[in-house]
């Protein structure tokens, strides 16, 4: 492999001077360039490219040694999907130049304890894999591999109680991928067995004693067929033993290293130094438990080769190694999408089908997927664009087992399952064949394959108009088909003339199209009677829920044209807005007419709801009370309503960091100034002038605390009322069924249950911090098992 | 989470093909029109959160683009572009996040995709001004639509020159 010079670069059209000897960091660039792009496609074979990169870095060590390192250490945390052929490279490079393999083993140690300090965990993982497979490239001695081994599993022998403590699993999770499959290749096992054997018997009886209460929380499914979706570890533990039973032999992974076994097997091999796990820390975070998705198997392309199983070490490390891919380059569709279809061993296995099965693994993942949602509908559209003759095939596929399965769907992914599909078909003309799943039409429209229907025909909606649904869909789907989203606006008939209130929103109409003023507006509305006629404290602003009506009725029919008309409307008329919506009642009659009339029109509602809250109209506490009013219970179990809820949480939580980080940088910038102050000159002792000018800085130091502590306690406040609602709403459904005798499970139960578990999984960090006060206040031990589990199984992912 | 993918430590780096982030960088393109130095452009463009949205269809409602675009995260303003002369839409707008991140991703992610069956173009924007919102042709709508010599049923037929 030759590596030209930069001035043979042919830099046409650039007129610029040539220079004649490269600048170093142009060699460390092309150095990375190499480096990195090994292994992919070429004319050359993959092993006389690595003996030719070998030569060139080996040539390159003594003026470039601790780039060359760096490289190294970075594609090996980073690269996982490249493993066998960086170990193999460095296998070779250690043959060539002892000292430079025992830097290099040093230097990933450093790394390794770096990463584990800071909590990557999932890098730390990649940095063990290839340690281990440095054994089998003669690079570092067996026995030092197996000390490490030895502990992590000690780490899991620590613990009395058999929790999920993370730190455990931690530790275990690094043992179990280092030895799926690399480690426990067939020569390492044969010379150190009995170690092995100690240290897998170890697992074994940890994996038996540890609880799963929390499994439950992170399925996808709720139904063990056709694919069982278990724990991270126990499907690790299977394929293990599988291997095990079939020897130790893996025939899966490209090992680059046997083709130079004569060179490594002289070379001279590093032991590694004693490693322990950092001890944990309250600061210690570890990643979630996860679950393993499975959603296809060799019956699902008969066709094609054969899908390994799903406890074969094959499946174990193609998924992983596809996630690898999507995580290095899930800014690049493109790139990812190429990258994903060009992994090796395409005719072998059915490529198509574990790319997609990867991509809806995350997609699906509980709690959150590891990218944000969009990315995966980009990159499937991508897919289908470079391989338009079977990828939409495999796709189809797949959302037709994704709807077979819904009944048992959690109501979480089913959200995902409905944005993806809607946004999907958008891309494709809303193309579908909507009779195959005319069975839905028969079934009640609260079950989950009418409702997904219906979910997914309104954002469909929602992408394009509402006649294009009606036409897209045959007749027999109309009573599925979405309302179309038209205001309501009860002063509209002359019919309506005797309703109360009809002629001062005859008047605010004429007054608000001549452009009256807020004042002008109140005092319109001053004529309006209150019914609640008791309440009236003198000053005139009391509740008044017919003024409320009459005006947001009013205004809100007036802006109806658009989203920039309505929103213009809240700005103009803030003050009156502020001014009826003042009491926590008022806040909630706003937004129940809000509904009223614009029920039609779900997404109108999140927008008014989401400006209402960002100019104070409303708040969060009252948004969240109006979710569960008894005025929103025929709608409670549709999508937007939980959008409206979640975008209203995450409102609240950015409004905290917000707040917190302006106090941070306040309290940076007194610390900067007294820095300052203490460098200077020391001879100025006025203590009268310093205490002036941190004067306003503490000020606002003080002002931010106090603000900080107010939106913490609103943020907390939110959370205990919508606990404590759902308690209520759970608790009277579950007396209700006792004493009827009905069985609980109905579908507004399944939904119910399941969004509440959606609001501990998807704001798990907030909720943590009010673990005392839930369990002393609301989750306690009278409550009803059904919905105390919920709790108990949050409490035990957090262990 | 996805930080922890490319995050440079003292012993390891990151790599440049790793940091690639084609779709979020800057076009060529830069508004003729704006009042600045090129440099103040730029500057403006790196940290802006509003992006330019092009090749929309006349019949696209701002409800729409807030649907596909909320994909990506809150929209703080969406402003249609409008015909100088009819003030009706003219096939562009402007969409503004409260976040550069979530323009970012939708530069990543709805740049290129559909919407109302046409694949429609996302740049970023210095940011809006009264009087951007309406397009620079001669008859009122954006010069693309001046000199277009194909007919386009969502983009009022064929281009202002040849009817």
């Amino acid at each position: 492999m030759s590596r030209r010079r930069h001035s043979d670069d042919s830099d046409a059209g650039q007129p610029h001077k040539r220079r004649r000897t490269s600048e170093p960091s142009e060699i460390e660039e092309r150095l990375e360039s190499l480096i990195c792009r090994v292994g992919e496609k070429s004319n050359s074979s993959l092993e006389s490219n690595l003996e030719g990169l070998a030569g060139v870095l080996e040539a390159d060590l003594p003026n470039y040694k601790s780039k060359i390192l760096r490289i190294l250490c970075t594609v090996a945390r980073l690269l996982p999907e490249k493993l066998t052929v960086y170990t193999t490279l460095v296998g070779l490079l250690n043959a060539r130049n002892y000292n430079f393999g025992g830097e290099f083993v040093e230097a990933m140690i450093r790394q390794l304890k770096e990463c584990l300090k800071v909590n990557m965990y999932n890098e730390a993982v990649h940095l063990v894999r290839f340690l281990s497979d440095l054994v089998n490239c003669h690079v570092i001695a067996a026995p030092s591999m197996v000390a490490m081994f030895e502990n992590f599993v000690s780490v899991t022998q620590e613990e009395d109680v058999p929790q999920v403590s993370k730190r455990s699993v931690g530790s275990l999770g690094l043992f179990y991928n280092l030895s799926v499959p690399f480690v426990l290749g067939k020569e390492l096992y044969e010379k150190k067995d009995a170690e092995m054997d100690r240290l897998l018997s170890q697992t074994e009886s940890y994996l038996k004693r540890r609880q799963k209460i929390h499994v439950p929380m992170l399925q996808v499914w709720t139904a063990d067929k056709p694919h069982p979706q278990e724990e991270y570890l126990d499907c690790l533990w299977s394929q293990i033993q599988k291997l095990k039973k079939d020897r130790w032999q893996e025939r899966h992974i490209l090992r680059p290293y046997l083709a130079f076994d004569s060179v490594l097997c002289e070379a001279l091999q590093h032991n590694l130094p004693p490693f322990t796990p950092p001890p944990h820390t309250e600061d210690s975070v570890y990643p979630m438990p996860r679950v393993i998705f499975r959603m296809f198997d060799y019956t699902d392309d008969p066709e094609g080769p054969v899908m390994p199983g799903s406890h074969s070490v094959e499946r174990f490390v193609i998924e992983e190694n596809l996630h690898c891919i999507i995580k290095s380059h899930w800014k690049e569709r493109k790139t990812c999408a190429a990258q994903l279809l060009s992994y090796p061993g395409n005719n072998k296995i059915p490529l198509n089908y574990h790319i997609v099965e990867v991509i809806f693994a995350e997609l699906f993942q509980l709690p959150s997927p590891p990218h944000i949602e969009v990315m995966y509908t980009t990159l499937l559209i991508e897919l289908c664009k470079l391989q338009p003759g079977s990828l939409p095939q495999v796709l189809a596929q797949a959302t037709e087992m994704l709807y077979m399965r819904l009944d048992t769907m959690n109501t979480t992914c089913v959200d995902r399952f409905i944005n993806w599909f809607s946004h999907h078909l958008s891309n494709f003309q809303f193309r579908w064949s909507w009779e195959d799943w005319s069975d839905c039409l028969t079934q009640d429209l609260e079950k989950p394959k009418p409702k997904f229907v219906r979910e997914v025909l309104e954002k469909c909606m929602r992408l394009s108009y509402h006649q294009r649904i009606i036409d897209i869909v045959p007749a027999s789907f109309s009573v599925l088909s979405p309302a179309n989203p038209v205001c309501i606006y009860k002063y509209g008939d002359e019919s309506n003339r005797s309703l109360p209130g009809y002629t001062v929103a005859l008047c605010l109409t004429i007054a608000i199209k001549n452009k009256a003023s807020n004042d002008e507006i109140f005092s319109i509305l001053k004529d309006v009677p209150n019914p609640n006629q008791d309440d009236d404290d003198g000053e005139g602003f009391t509740f008044n829920p017919l003024k409320i009506e009459v005006f947001v009725q009013t205004l809100l029919h007036l802006a109806a044209k658009s989203f920039s008309h309505s929103f213009s409307a809240l700005a103009k008329f803030h003050e009156v807005f502020k001014t009826l919506a003042e009491s926590d009642e008022g806040k909630l009659h706003v937004l129940r007419v809000v509904y009223e009339v614009w029920k039609n029109h779900p997404q109108m509602i999140a927008v008014l709801v989401d400006k209402m809250i960002r100019t104070q109209i409303v708040d969060c506490a009252a948004v969240a009370n109006w979710i569960f009013s008894s005025e929103l219970a025929h709608d409670f179990t549709r999508f937007y309503i939980w959008e409206i809820l979640h975008s209203t949480i995450r409102k609240m939580n950015k409004h905290v960091l917000k707040i917190h980080k302006e106090l941070e940088e306040t309290k940076a910038r007194l610390a900067r100034q007294h820095k300052r102050r203490d460098s200077d000159d020391d001879d100025d002792d006025d203590d009268r002038s310093t205490d002036r000018e941190d004067g306003p800085l503490e000020e606002q130091i003080e002002r931010l605390q106090e603000k900080v502590e107010s939106a913490q306690s609103e943020q907390k406040n939110l959370f205990l009322v919508i606990f404590q609602r759902f308690i209520m709403l759970l608790t009277e459904h579950l007396v209700r069924c006792e004493t009827g005798g009905i069985d609980v499970f109905t579908p507004w139960y399944k939904s119910c249950i399941e969004r509440l578990q959606q609001i501990f999984l998807q704001h798990h960090q907030i909720i943590q911090q009010y673990m005392v006060t839930l369990e002393n206040l609301l989750f306690t031990a009278e409550l009803d098992h059904h919905i105390l589990a919920v709790f108990q199984q949050f409490c035990a992912l957090q262990a | 989470s996805a930080g922890l993918g490319g995050a440079a430590m003292s012993s390891g780096g990151t790599l440049s093909i790793l940091r690639s982030d084609s779709y979020a960088e800057l076009s060529q393109y830069r508004d003729q029109h704006f009042r600045g130095t090129r440099y103040d452009q730029e500057r403006l463009l790196r940290k802006s959160c509003t992006l330019y949205v092009g090749n929309l269809s006349f019949y696209t409602t701002e409800e729409q683009i807030h649907e596909l675009f909320g994909k990506s995260g809150d929209i703080k303003k969406v402003i249609m572009g409008l015909d100088k002369v009819k003030k009706t839409a003219c096939g562009f707008c402007f969409v503004e996040y409260y976040a550069r991140g979530d323009a970012e991703n939708a530069m990543r992610y709805i740049n290129g995709t559909r919407l109302d069956d046409r694949i429609i173009r996302t740049d970023w924007d210095a940011g809006f001004k009264e009087g951007r919102q309406y397009g620079r042709g001669r008859s009122g709508g954006q010069v693309r639509d001046e000199y277009r010599q194909d007919y386009d049923a969502g983009r009022g037929g064929y281009g202002k020159t040849v009817q």
